[in-house]
């Protein structure tokens, strides 16, 4: 049973291996890493005007990352299965003896890995700050991963878009947009056209109102429990869109 | 080894398979043949497990495609059409990353991979982005990775489309040589390719299986042709119609003495030493003595013909029961 469940492993990582190594093949690797940490940098000190509000937190940084996440997360998630459907490779990879949910976790994984890389970079900020002033480290933390499993979230909406098109302008497209109504949704904007019942209920759907309170530092296990379902829910579709390809 | 039942796809209103039946034997190499759109894909895509059928069944080596997909495919070899690959992997990289989705343990994969790379001789490649392979040389990396795990089958689709001469000579050549130890199964629509590397045709036309043989017997006609020239041609044309086998006889007249009967016979039987013996004793002069064999061309013409002609005639809705399978008149062993 152990060797079966390491071999089952060994295939969602040889999955996960080709997809970064794609990643860095192409200029998206770098593109991302680059534009992602230089936005975070911008919006930390300019946006966020840090130097300004004179505190030493990290706000400026989580604040606008939600948004930030649905303008970037796409561009990793097109490609991983509509060029598998363009090149034909699909075709390959879905006659090797593996299960659709492996491959599915292989490249979540990999864009997973990839966005934690991004944020990684950004370590630099709360560093610096420690150095200016006395930074609670404990928001800090829970920010960080508040944005790991908020970016799981849009990749794994990015994912499933990707397998329902072999075009990838449309699977940046589309994900961008299902990623900006979540988001839109929660928004004071959007939920204050209601009735104080559904503005609360529409928040609890949003992901960036959520991730609010985690930029605040409040992490509430039931926001970390969202993000989750959110990701399991679009990777189940995913599966789902996968299979329904060999019915058609 | 495979095995098809009464197998149909149909992809929203086009029905790519209506009904085909065939089995494959251990070993055995068997071509799909038949024009384009005729559903030799799908029906491999369904063999191979990319897709599931509407009705029917599919089993290889004993496993149901549908609810055994995984076994399956771990007995199969796959090259697809135009043989698609990861064009930003270095030859190597696809090869070991192959190698790691089949979960081939560290020593058979360096086995394999010695043993398929020499197999195919792709060692000059090896280093290169599969990007700017040449596309005779993708093709071989795809059916090394095809190999890679040993399958006891090998299923190729159109595995020699877009190739020049050399390469189509060297892929014919490598398939012919994987024969000799597996099942293998391939599809095309260049009649020469069967009869360089199969022993058997699946002749499919219009989602129907049109013929199903081995070669002999699909191009072996069941006319022997006689020229001779004798004194009383009315009583040699009598005594070729006496002879044992012999079901009619057309004649024409060469006009130099000589003339043609050609005998059609029932069954395949060999008849030519009957004819020559009774030449002996009647004084024949004989000219022509041979069968009247067809090329696979003119067999699959006469079958792809047919088959436009029911396609065209109005109001002539066919129903499985009514497409006649042609096949020789002896059972297939």
């Amino acid at each position: 049973m152990g060797a079966v469940e390491s071999d089952r492993m060994s295939r969602v990582r040889a999955v996960a291996a080709r997809e970064l190594r794609a990643y860095f093949n192409s200029p998206i690797a770098y593109v991302f890493l680059t534009v992602f940490a230089g936005s975070a940098l911008f919006t930390f000190f300019n946006a966020g005007s840090f130097f300004s509000r004179g505190v030493a937190d990290l706000r400026g940084l989580f604040g606008p990352l939600p948004l930030l996440m649905i303008l970037l997360v796409p561009a990793l998630t097109m490609r991983l299965w509509a060029e598998e459907q363009k090149q034909g490779t699909l075709e390959v990879l879905l006659t090797l003896p593996v299960r659709d949910h492996q491959l599915v976790a292989g490249k979540f994984l990999a864009s997973w890995t990839l966005l934690a890389s991004g944020l990684a970079l950004t370590l630099a900020l709360p560093f610096s700050v420690a150095l200016i002033g006395k930074l609670d480290w404990g928001p800090v933390i829970g920010g960080y991963i508040g944005a790991l499993l908020l970016g799981a979230a849009y990749l794994a909406v990015g994912q499933f878009v990707s397998a329902t098109t072999e075009n990838q302008i449309l699977a940046f497209i589309l994900a961008l947009v299902v990623c900006l109504a979540f988001y839109g949704v929660g928004t004071e904007a959007f939920s204050g056209l209601f009735d104080d019942r559904t503005a609360a209920a529409l928040r609890g759907i949003g992901t960036g109102s959520r991730f609010q309170s985690v930029a605040r530092g409040v992490i509430d296990l039931r926001d970390l429990v969202y993000y989750a379902s959110v990701t399991l829910f679009f990777l189940a579709a995913c599966v789902m869109a996968v299979r329904a390809r060999r019915w058609t | 080894m495979i095995t098809l039942q009464n197998l149909e796809k149909t992809y929203g209103e086009t029905r790519a398979l209506k009904g085909i039946s065939f089995s494959i034997s251990k070993g055995e190499v068997v071509g799909l043949l038949g024009p384009n759109g005729a559903g030799k894909t799908t029906a491999i895509k369904i063999i191979v497990g990319y897709l599931l059928p509407t009705a029917g069944s599919a089993t290889v080596a004993g496993f149901d495609v549908v609810s055994h997909p995984l076994e399956v495919q771990e007995r199969i070899g796959y090259l697809p059409e135009n043989a698609p690959l990861y064009l930003d992997m270095l030859a190597q990289e696809y090869l070991d990353f192959m190698a790691d989705m089949r979960g081939l343990d560290a020593r058979t994969r360096a086995i394999r991979l010695a043993r398929v790379v020499e197999e195919c001789a792709i060692q000059p490649v090896l280093t290169r982005p599969l990007g700017q392979l040449s596309k005779g040389y993708r093709q071989r990396v795809g059916l090394a990775a095809a190999l890679l795990h040993d399958p006891q089958i090998l299923v190729l689709d159109e595995p020699t489309t877009g190739l020049d001469p050399n390469q189509i000579a060297e892929v014919r050549h490598l398939v012919r040589r994987m024969g000799s130890t597996k099942t293998v199964i391939l599809s095309t629509h260049i009649l020469s390719e069967v009869e360089a590397t199969c022993d058997r045709a699946v002749i499919l036309i219009d989602g129907r299986v049109r013929a199903d043989a081995s070669l002999a017997e699909i191009t072996r006609s069941s006319v022997q042709v006689v020229t001779l020239s004798a004194r009383d041609p009315v009583a040699a044309r009598h005594d070729l119609e006496g002879l044992r086998g012999v079901i009619a006889v057309d004649e024409t007249d060469r006009g130099d003495g000589f003339h043609t009967f050609r005998l059609h016979l029932e069954g395949d039987g060999e008849i030519g030493e009957a004819v020559g013996e009774l030449a002996r004793e009647r004084g024949w002069r004989l000219r022509e003595l041979r069968r009247d064999d067809r090329s696979l061309e003119q067999v699959f013409r006469e079958l792809t013909d047919t088959a436009a002609g029911e396609e065209w005639a109005p109001k002539a809705e066919s129903s499985p029961g009514e497409a006649e399978t042609w096949a020789p008149s002896s059972p297939i062993a």
